[in-house]
């Protein structure tokens, strides 16, 4: 027999710590506004699904759940597709001023957000997409650090695998899309959950991008759901839990390769 | 003649596959960075188009005490941030790096935060910490502690910001130094075992200097982001209470979209830009002296 170990001691009122916050947002988006409020706190007596119903009745919840699944699934399709061939074009076709190119994208990769977003205001305003969920995919629809991470992909795949279909006659994109592709599948996947949660818990940018309720995402319609009323704690909890529900079922289904993933890209 | 045609066709397929993705990086990344250097030297609301300013920005920039304000609190922050973060996630990582029975579900609780946006953090650490009936003030009730005012209090918001934060961002660094501890070679920590190092010892001078990269990495990149905090304050306090926690970026964004002051802004952001410059390379350099070891 194996003594538990002491480490649980610790461990153990650690993880309730950190989940908590969670766990408790849960247990308000359930209770009633008086259960809501009163001290001290305690778990509500019955579950109030009318929180949820009223969160997507009172405010365009529905519309903003659309709105940023929109925005995310757009910037990860133009992602995976454009960084790829980036990345593929930077690994292995010698062609004229790559070098440069790549080390410009990758300096914009050091540049705080804040420094861009001004002229980027300016940008969208006078390509007419600002107010739009156009200015919200735009600047997000390839990025350096996907085509960074695809580059580094295709530099570890042995050069064989394309010689020998390129002997056969065939293109580079068809040797990209037939023989690469499959080998691809897992840098995609990873690629494709850190810019879906990017996107969707992106908040500086749509803040600033976008003003109207109907175009406003998920994060930017909470945030503002919070400040218009005196706060109605219940629905308010309920839209969260409706809001991190995509991101969380990402997370608790792909909760190995996604920590790798993470520790890979250093972003959160 | 073969080998030319070759090589033009090298530079087609090229930049055939590279344009589109460079184009847009260049003009959402690389252009505005040139521009916001530029707007920094107008006088501009980032509606209209502006006039040439000088060092007017600049100038305003020095002689400002709302910007200096914003500094000090920017450095309070991140000089709590970094360290906590840092504190805990070693040993967080190092226990959750032995085999012992549910190790899987720590591992998830730990790291549930990284998913979490702030603006849903924000939203539960506004109830967690409400004076009136927060979870965190009945806990202060229950052993007899008096109810803190916490984000409302301009004497503890800024720390309550912290709080938070490391709330949100402890996963992210136990997960990098987990990955630092995996690579550490097995064999290593057996030779010193039998040197006759104990557990201690061999954490001390075999595992704790093969981890200073993560170490390096983690104080570099919670620097950087620490130094941009924004989303986290706008979701909580606004700034306030009375500017307690109006921090650089905030100050920025004030003066862009509510004083309408987009060159002063552009200002502050060549100044934040310059001082995550500087900090970086500062770290990168006592990184470079302080790491002997290279793990892989």
């Amino acid at each position: 027999m194996r003594r538990p170990s002491a480490l649980h001691l610790i461990l153990f009122p650690l993880s309730v710590v950190m989940v908590t916050p969670l766990a408790w947002m849960l247990l308000v988006s359930v209770s009633t506004q008086a259960e809501s409020r009163r001290f001290p706190p305690g778990l509500p007596s019955g579950i109030e699904w009318e929180n949820y119903l009223a969160a997507m009745r009172d405010a365009p919840l529905g519309s903003w759940l659309v709105n940023s699944f929109v925005v995310s699934v757009v910037c990860v399709a133009g992602n995976l597709l454009l960084c790829s061939l980036a990345g593929y074009a930077f690994a292995r076709i010698p062609f004229f001023g790559n070098k440069v190119a790549f080390v410009l994208m990758l300096a914009t990769l050091m540049v705080p957000f804040q420094i861009v977003m001004l002229p980027l205001l300016i940008m969208m305003r006078s390509l007419g997409l600002i107010d739009t969920l156009g200015a919200l995919i735009a600047p997000n629809l390839a990025t350096a650090f996907g085509v960074f991470l695809m580059r580094q992909f295709f530099t570890t795949l042995p050069r064989e695998l394309e010689e020998a279909a390129r002997i056969d006659g065939a293109s580079r994109l068809r040797t990209l899309l037939q023989v690469l592709l499959p080998l691809m599948r897992p840098t995609l996947a990873t690629l494709a959950v850190l810019t879906f949660l990017q996107t969707w818990n992106d908040f500086l940018w749509p803040l600033i991008a976008v003003q109207s309720p109907e175009v406003m995402t998920v994060q930017l319609g909470l945030q503002s759901f919070q400040g218009a009323h005196t706060t109605n704690w219940p629905k308010l909890m309920a839209g969260t839990v409706l809001s991190q529900l995509p991101v969380l079922l990402v997370f608790f289904f792909a909760q190995r390769f996604f920590v790798r993933s993470v520790a890979a890209a250093g972003i959160k | 003649m073969t080998l030319d045609r070759r090589r033009l066709a090298d530079h087609t397929a090229g930049w055939g596959f590279a344009a589109p993705a460079v184009i847009l990086i260049g003009v959402f990344g690389l252009v505005p960075v040139m521009w916001s250097f530029v707007l920094s030297f107008q006088h501009t609301d980032l509606t209209s188009p502006g006039t040439f300013a000088g060092g007017d920005n600049y100038a305003k920039l020095v002689a400002d005490p709302l910007f200096w304000d914003a500094a000090r609190r920017t450095l309070v922050y991140v000089v709590l941030f970094v360290p906590i973060t840092l504190v805990f996630a070693l040993p967080i990582a190092v226990m959750l790096n032995q085999k012992i029975r549910g190790v899987v579900f720590y591992r998830l609780a730990v790291s549930v935060p990284l998913v979490t946006s702030t603006v849903a953090t924000g939203i539960m650490f506004s109830w967690l910490a409400n004076p009136q009936f927060g979870l965190v003030n009945a806990a202060l009730d229950a052993v007899g502690l008096p109810k803190q005012g916490f984000f409302s209090d301009p004497g503890q918001a800024l720390f309550a910001v912290v709080a938070m934060t490391v709330w949100g961002w402890l996963g992210f660094a136990v997960i990098i130094y987990l990955a630092a501890l995996q690579n550490v070679p097995k064999d290593l920590i057996e030779a010193s075992a039998l040197d006759g190092c104990g557990r201690a010892r061999s954490f001390w001078h075999v595992e704790l200097p093969l981890v200073a990269p993560a170490t390096g990495f983690l104080l570099v990149w919670l620097t950087i982001n620490g130094l941009q905090l924004f989303d986290a304050v706008y979701v909580t306090t606004k700034g306030g209470p009375l500017r307690a926690t109006t921090v650089l970026v905030y100050h920025l964004y004030n003066e862009a979209f509510v004083s309408f002051d987009g060159g002063y802004a552009a200002a502050i952001g060549c100044a934040v830009f310059l001082i995550i410059g500087v900090f970086t390379l500062a770290q990168l350099r006592f990184n470079r002296r302080t790491s002997h070891y290279e793990v892989r």
